[in-house]
């Protein structure tokens, strides 16, 4: 599965990336993680705020600090 | 019992409410009684209000950012473009400002709003109605002032930071300063959001517990500064000390709190017990608002973020119109409490 995070290197961002990488790491799905930082390449994505996760390309949280348990319900 | 549950909801409530209305005892007994410090000297002053304010100020914010985190989940960025977008000026000046006010925002976010406003057809001006409202009038500070000083002066800042993005934001209309915004912006053509997660009340409910967690998380050190530097001033700054250097006679201090004001950076929460004290020993409402508005409403680190999508020209104009407005607003305060 393919994850991307967007954000800017904010620390709201960086938390977001562990949480995700933990919440991987305990549902044992194989992942490749991006980051996508440019702020070009996040508003194309249609992305108004960060930090957003998208899986596969689909947008699934945009502007908030997810919990562990939020992003295994998306999985 | 799950955080989710409007029943959990319902004895939060009730528990806050006892503890909150038996604070001022407690500092009392705490301050006079445990540390038998006299009452009405210096250290028992600045102690009493310490001790009063940190838990007071906690609970106000814990209980505001409850509701706000509640209430985002009505407003987010995409819907929020969605209902300015082909506005005419003025009126999307007015919706911008007031939906900036509800509207999630962190100035990190800026810029990915900035281009997502623009690309959708969302005029100049309009997107920066939404720019100056978003941090200027901030929910935090708005319920603190409410909680701490009344409606009157919680309603004054509300209208007048509103009126203050929904002028600057048609000002820069007027201009139009398009040709000042870095040209790459108006290449990017954004898709359009995708609607994110379905929400229901539980959802709401728990984004609300969300919210406080992560702000008071994240202010608590400000916010304790803030009241020690409060608890400083209210114990050992003279009474009406402040009076002659930031009340209503001395005109030149508007500006000066807001030159001061515009490099600085802090939380809105942390500087409202700041703004208590200073207004207890004296100092002019306006004055400190517009210290305040300054404060938090300009902020270099933002500035900077920005200048990633506009000229220089363009940050300084949006500094100036703003900062005059932050002005006028001062005097206008001083002029009517």
């Amino acid at each position: 599965m393919k994850v991307t995070i967007y954000g800017i290197g904010c620390p709201r961002c960086e938390k977001t990336a562990e949480v995700v990488k933990q919440a991987l790491a305990e549902a044992n799905i194989p992942c490749e993680l991006e980051k996508v930082t440019d702020y070009a390449e996040i508003a194309k994505a249609g992305i108004m705020a960060t930090p957003s996760v998208a899986l596969d390309g689909k947008v699934v949280s945009s502007g908030k600090l997810p919990t562990v348990e939020e992003i295994k319900g998306w999985l | 019992m799950s955080r989710r549950s409007p029943l959990w909801l319902a004895l939060a409530l009730l528990a806050w409410t006892l503890i909150y209305f038996q604070l001022e005892s407690f500092a009392d007994w705490f301050s006079y009684s445990l540390l038998q410090l006299e009452t009405g000297s210096h250290l028992g002053e600045a102690v009493k209000f310490f001790v009063y304010d940190t838990p007071k100020v906690f609970m106000l914010l814990a209980l505001i950012v409850y509701f706000m985190g509640v209430l985002h989940t009505f407003f987010t960025p995409e819907r929020t473009r969605a209902l300015v977008a082909g506005k005419r000026t003025i009126v999307g000046n007015i919706m911008a400002a007031s939906l900036g006010v509800v509207t999630p925002f962190c100035s990190c976010s800026a810029v990915p709003l900035f281009i997502g406003f623009l690309s959708a057809g969302v005029p100049l001006g309009v997107t920066f109605s939404f720019l100056v409202s978003a941090p200027m009038v901030n929910e935090i500070a708005l319920a603190l002032l409410f909680g701490l000083f009344g409606w009157k002066i919680a309603l004054a800042y509300l209208i007048l930071g509103l009126t203050v993005a929904i002028v600057a934001g048609f000002i820069i209309g007027l201009l139009k300063l398009e040709s000042w915004v870095e040209p790459w912006v108006y290449q990017i053509s954004a898709a359009t959001a995708q609607d994110a997660d379905a929400m229901n009340w539980p959802k709401r409910l728990d984004a609300g517990w969300q919210y406080v967690k992560e702000i008071v998380g994240k202010v608590w050190p400000y916010l304790v500064a803030g009241i020690a530097v409060g608890a400083a001033i209210h114990g050992y700054v003279p009474e009406n000390f402040m009076a002659s250097i930031m009340g209503k006679q001395a005109w030149w201090s508007v500006p000066l709190a807001v030159l001061i004001g515009i490099p600085m950076y802090s939380n809105a929460a942390g500087m409202i017990p700041v703004v208590q004290a200073l207004l207890a020993k004296g100092a002019a409402l306006g004055t400190v608002l517009a210290f305040m508005m300054s404060v938090i409403g300009l902020s270099l680190p933002e500035m900077i973020i920005l200048r990633k999508v506009l000229s220089l020209r363009l940050i300084a104009v949006f500094v100036g119109i703003v900062a005059f407005g932050i002005l006028l607003v001062g005097y206008v305060f001083n002029a009517l409490f």
